[in-house]
């Protein structure tokens, strides 16, 4: 039992949120003494293992171009593109966007974020439109608009980064199971995580859209 | 010819970081000037000369590095964004669509090499990624050491997080060393029959959901679940590897959906929305979480068993 200190410590230090680095890296050293492993082979073991695995951290290469396109105005093109679209419920918009974030992200693009998108571009436009469509709407649907604005940028971010090769989610699944004995590449993960994420955007657009009818009925009844 | 390639790859990851470390000993009114020099340069040589230091010798740069981020003497420098944001609208309307051209090359470099080569998708990455950067360079007609820079300040801004899988992954080998992953097989093997996988599958998924609630962090609960769960449970009884494995991560994420300890995706968009509720996104969340969770195993089911 007492081999488990580690997974106690990774809960507590997450938990407690110190820095993660350092909690993983005590997590493992812990682990390795109570494993009866001296400190020359823990230390063999991490530096290996992290020599092994610097395929996890080839974003780094990427950074140069990303960061001259973001000095170019890659996302204030994203913001026109993305404000020009008129359509008429806020249940289409949140769709819409609900797609172009799952693409962005299956693209490993940094086009998202509550502050970048959701707060100045996707929520006004959902809210503008239900207010276009019904003359006034009241607090609370206001409120629920919010939630669901908010909510669509996590699950394209979430259910479309593992379509990504490179993804730091699909690298640790691959060096997991190879670890472990199974011989998996980036390609076999991230084709097997495309149909979750058409799927997830499939059940999101069904969410926004049912909200688009339970206004229609709240509002027009009236 | 690919390993070769992919060493290439690791020694320009290696030189962003060094740049990275170069950059933050430049700017003089850097908060954690020395300590961000370090971390970063320390990274880049063992990105570019890992496979020539002595596996141990890098297990104490690595304790080092830990110690640096652990002091809080690893934060963002003080340069701001080369441009400010008229001229970046400006220049989106000169260069128009065409910007997401030299992104569009990561992806796709990356999709095509692997799909259609002997080559590593990574390799294709990184031909996307400098292949992105020529085109950029020439159609926003900037200096190599603008992109340089702006890079170097990406990568300060996301900070050491950035490292947690490949630091993880570490974790797992010395779990596996350790034997942690028997340890706990054993324990859960008195409550699930161990030819039961559908038992097995449901348990793997609920442990990543409630484990990654706890933590935060789907990426720490699939290295301790997976050794734990999902590889006697699951995998040992013949089930799809790569398939079962993808969607323990977004079963995963269908956990980060419900959980206050994810903070950034979950309570600060409650503020910066200016939401009444500060629970609200949670609670839009729970249907499609719970929703995608059921999916999940039975996806699994019908289609990795």
């Amino acid at each position: 039992m007492i081999r488990l200190i580690g997974i106690v410590i990774v809960i507590v230090g997450f938990v407690l949120k110190w820095d993660t680095i350092a909690v993983v890296v005590v997590a493992g050293i812990t682990t390795g003494f109570v494993g009866g492993l001296s400190f020359n082979e823990i230390l063999a073991i991490l530096g290996e293992s992290f020599v092994t695995n610097r395929y996890m951290s080839v974003f780094l290469v990427t950074l140069p171009i990303i960061g001259i396109l973001e000095n170019n105005g890659l996302k204030e093109r994203a913001s026109t593109l993305i404000a020009e679209i008129k359509v008429a419920t806020s249940g289409k918009i949140l769709s819409i966007y609900m797609i172009t974030r799952t693409i962005a992200a299956m693209l490993s693009l940094r086009l998202g974020g509550h502050v970048q998108f959701i707060r100045p571009i996707v929520n006004p436009m959902a809210v503008g439109a239900a207010e276009a469509k019904y003359k006034n709407i009241d607090e609370e649907d206001e409120e629920n608009i919010k939630g669901l604005a908010a909510a669509v940028e996590n699950y394209g971010n979430f259910y479309g980064q593992n379509v990504f090769i490179a993804s730091g989610g699909v690298l640790l699944i691959v060096s997991t199971l190879n670890e472990l004995g199974y011989n998996v590449t980036p390609l076999d993960i991230s084709k097997a995580a495309l149909p979750i994420a058409i799927i997830a955007t499939i059940v999101v657009i069904i969410q926004v859209l049912m909200f688009d009818r339970k206004t229609d009925r709240k509002y027009q009844s009236k | 010819m690919n390993d070769i390639l992919l060493e290439i790859l690791f020694i320009l990851c290696g030189m962003v970081s060094l740049i990275t470390s170069f950059y933050s000993f430049k700017d003089e009114e850097h908060p954690t000037r020395i300590g961000s020099t370090l971390f970063w340069g320390l990274l880049g040589i063992i990105f570019i000369f890992g496979p020539y230091i002595p596996a141990n010798i890098t297990g104490i740069i690595l304790i080092v590095m830990a110690v640096l981020t652990a002091t809080k003497r690893v934060r963002a420098g003080s340069t701001r964004d080369a441009t400010d944001e008229e001229y970046r609208k400006k220049k989106s309307n000169e260069i128009g669509n065409a910007i997401f051209i030299p992104a569009l090359m990561i992806a796709i470099f990356a999709f095509g090499i692997a799909q259609f080569t002997d080559l590593d998708g990574l390799v294709g990455l990184g031909i996307g990624a400098v292949v992105g950067l020529v085109i950029g360079l020439i159609l926003t007609k900037s200096q190599t050491s603008e992109a340089l820079q702006s890079g170097g300040n990406m990568l300060q801004q996301i900070g050491s997080p950035s490292l947690l899988p490949q630091i993880l992954a570490a974790l797992g080998a010395l779990f596996n060393a350790a034997g942690v992953g028997e340890v706990i097989a054993s324990g859960i093997s008195r409550i699930i029959p161990a030819e039961n996988i559908v038992l097995g599958v449901i348990a793997y998924y609920a442990g990543m959901m409630i484990f990654t609630m706890i933590m935060g962090n789907a990426f720490a609960a699939f290295s301790v679940i997976t050794v734990g769960v999902g590889a006697p449970f699951v995998l040992a009884q013949g089930a799809n590897p790569a398939i079962v494995g993808a969607l323990a991560m977004t079963a995963g994420y269908c956990g980060t959906l419900l959980t206050p300890m994810a903070a950034n995706f979950n309570i600060v968009p409650a503020a910066i929305l200016e939401m009444k509720d500060k629970n609200k996104v949670m609670k839009s969340q729970f249907p499609i979480a719970l929703v995608m969770f059921i999916i999940h195993i039975i996806w699994i089911l019908i289609f990795a068993l």
